[in-house]
């Protein structure tokens, strides 16, 4: 392929609409996680997130989260279009305060957890996940 | 509503009283997440299962507040006290304000 003047300004246009979408996203992201702290410092420890360094298919991912002494663990996909992912509440019959679930990613990105804890505190994990094919459609 | 909605649940039938056991749920839905498009470029409206929940003999177990980007064929894993004999009761409640429930019950032994 020759690299025509219009050719360089499509690829121009191309790049700054690929970072401008992520930076919306995690504004986004941001309004979540302040809307569930409440601003609150976040620790660091007590909270495992485990998902796979690599995803070969972005439209299911399978993450688990533990938090032991949680009331509530928040997922968030950083760089998806709609940041949300799923809010899990512990009720007093939770063996364990931990869950697995698949999710979707619609490319390479931060997935955090946050759990609120029983005294009131908060703690965030975040692991970075390489995805191979996104999982939006389109 | 979205056709074909069946969930499953593998969960213990018998249990010691106290013990911990591990659930595993998987409900058929397409989770449409209002991000796709058809050939025509006409968005796909939303259509997923916004919330999950687990209830043994009316106290709660797990409550899942879900969003588009729960995969299709949500499924969940998640560990439960069994304090006594009774009903686990699961309820998928849907955007279209259809709910699918689930029940299984699991003895002392």
């Amino acid at each position: 392929m020759t690299m025509t003047r219009r050719s360089v300004m499509v690829m121009g246009a191309g790049a700054l609409v690929a970072f401008g979408l992520p930076m919306r996203a995690s504004a986004a992201a941001e309004d979540a996680i302040a809307e569930f702290t409440g601003g609150a410092d976040m620790g660091s420890e007590g909270l495992t997130l485990t998902a796979p360094e690599i995803a070969e298919n972005g439209n299911t991912v399978p993450i688990e989260v533990d938090a032991p002494g949680a009331e509530a663990i928040l997922v968030l996909a950083m760089g998806n279009p709609t940041p949300g992912v799923a809010e899990f509440k512990f009720g007093p019959l939770a063996g364990s305060h931990s869950a697995s679930t698949r999710i979707r990613l619609a490319g390479t990105q931060d997935v955090v957890a946050i759990a609120k804890m029983k005294d009131g505190s908060f703690v965030k994990a975040s692991s970075n996940v390489k995805v191979t094919i996104g999982g939006c459609g389109g | 509503m979205a056709d074909n909605v069946k969930p499953r649940v593998k969960a213990p039938r018998k249990a010691s009283a106290g013990e911990t056991v591990t659930i595993k749920t998987l409900i058929s839905h397409p989770m449409e997440s209002g991000q796709r498009k058809d050939a025509d470029g006409n968005t796909i409206p939303r259509s997923i299962i916004n919330r999950f929940t687990c209830e043994f003999n009316g106290e709660t177990v797990v409550d899942v507040t879900m969003e588009p980007a729960i995969s299709t064929n949500p499924y969940f894993e998640f560990e439960a006290v069994i304090p006594d004999a009774g009903d686990m009761v699961f309820t998928w409640y849907d955007d279209d304000g259809s709910v699918y429930e689930e029940t299984k019950s699991i003895a002392l032994g």
